[in-house]
């Protein structure tokens, strides 16, 4: 890996390096909060937040931390910071956390913080980290959004709660598509990105298992 | 008697953690190459789950929730604020203490999932075990069954999702879905199959 730069480590997560599209981290929480875009939202913003300053301060003691128990450190620092998020969503909105349900704890377990920390923070200085774990935030909230849009968009067809195609219901020309509310959806559409992604950044391609021979004539196969 | 029978079965089948819930992902879809590897994985996970779900809740009942202290003296103490921090602690011991009773007293076992073990402290799906039963109000024994519920439904999923591909890695997937976008799809419709446990009532 060449020298990390403030650019490079900000905005390389977002496509070229998605911690959900390409690092498959992180993505319990992806699925669960997206039918609507205002939980996606608070998802990223407090998933972004977590990994920031768990990355800063890991960043900041890393010369300290025994590397025996760094694990157990590490999950300190973000298992407090979580707490702060928790408490603080409970006291100004909590009908929101209400249904964040215990996917705001989640955060703890989330892969992308734990692997940033390890992976980043332990070797490189605390302001380097602090805009890698904004990068990666920002990574994981461009996947979250888009998914929060879709879904609520063609599956209810509102956006944040206004009316953006009136549904047949309410007099309007759209029929929902109620498939998108299901939880089963999020699959496919991180699927169908993905591939998107993929076929856009061949270089993130994975090399495939098996190799299909093509097809050949009995006549030449003999 | 029943009230437990019905439990189990709601959160093997209906609250499936993997495919009702989408928790434990990460290890969900990168341990899901080969069948025998993602059941090692699946019973370690029951056996952490079945011990940590309890623990969290005899430490919650007793510890954490409010007037839980008043046994000590204490009984405007409300610390459950202290939750996250104290269950994800509570993981990482048993895990921890598990690795080391089982690299004692059984070898065998212990080198059939001690790759494992380290990877479940940070498997989602024990932490929300854990965070469901105190959001629900399970006492001791509902905990206990569902723990060992939960534990099993990940177990049963992450095992239907290894055979099948196993299969698919001998199908022609269009280049650029290949590995993850396609299995993606696979859990998408899986789960879809799982939504049909929902209208189960008990």
């Amino acid at each position: 890996m060449s020298q990390p730069t403030y650019k490079s480590v900000l905005l390389d997560p977002i496509l070229h390096n998605n911690p959900i599209g390409l690092q498959i981290l992180g993505i319990c929480s992806a699925l669960a909060v997206t039918s609507n875009l205002k939980t996606a939202l608070v998802m990223s913003i407090a998933l972004t937040l977590v990994t920031a300053f768990s990355n800063l301060f890991i960043s900041m003691i890393r010369s300290q931390i025994p590397s025996s128990i760094r694990m157990i450190v590490q999950m300190v620092i973000i298992a407090s910071l979580v707490i702060v998020v928790d408490q603080v969503l409970k006291a100004f909105a909590y009908s929101l956390s209400k249904q964040l349900s215990v996917f705001v704890g989640l955060i703890i377990t989330n892969c992308i913080v734990m692997g940033r920390a390890e992976a980043f923070a332990m070797q490189n200085p605390p302001l380097l980290a602090f805009c890698d774990g904004i990068g990666n935030g920002l990574g994981y909230s461009a996947m979250l959004v888009v998914l929060g849009v879709v879904r609520e968009l063609f599956g209810s067809g509102k956006l944040l709660g206004y009316s953006i195609l009136p549904t047949v219901n309410d007099g309007g020309w759209y029929q929902p598509n109620g498939l998108l509310l299901l939880p089963p959806s999020a699959f496919f559409l991180i699927g169908l990105i993905i591939w998107a992604l993929r076929s856009w950044k061949p270089e993130q391609k994975e090399a495939p298992a098996f190799r299909l021979a093509p097809q050949v004539s009995d006549k030449e196969a003999c | 008697m029943e009230h437990y029978l019905s439990l189990f079965v709601k959160s093997v089948f209906i609250e499936n953690m993997a495919l009702a819930f989408f928790l434990g992902m990460c290890s969900f879809i990168a341990i899901s190459k080969k069948v025998e590897t993602a059941i090692g994985l699946g019973i370690a996970v029951v056996v952490v789950q079945a011990i940590t779900v309890p623990a969290n809740n005899l430490l919650y009942t007793w510890l954490l929730k409010e007037g839980a202290l008043a046994w000590a003296g204490l009984p405007e103490v409300d610390l459950s604020f202290l939750g996250l921090l104290s269950y994800i602690g509570v993981i990482a011991a048993i895990v921890q203490i598990l690795e080391m009773l089982l690299d004692k007293y059984m070898p065998a076992l212990y080198n059939a999932l001690g790759v494992f073990l380290p990877l479940i402290t940070v498997n989602c799906v024990i932490m929300a075990g854990s965070l469901f039963m105190v959001e629900r109000d399970y006492n001791l024994g509902e905990s206990v069954v569902y723990g060992f519920g939960s534990g099993i439904s990940w177990a049963l999923a992450i095992a239907l999702l290894a055979g099948i591909r196993e299969k698919l890695k001998y199908s022609d997937v269009p280049e650029g879905l290949q590995g993850l976008g396609i299995t993606f799809i696979t859990i998408g419709l899986m789960s879809l199959g799982f939504m049909s446990f929902s209208g189960i009532q008990l």
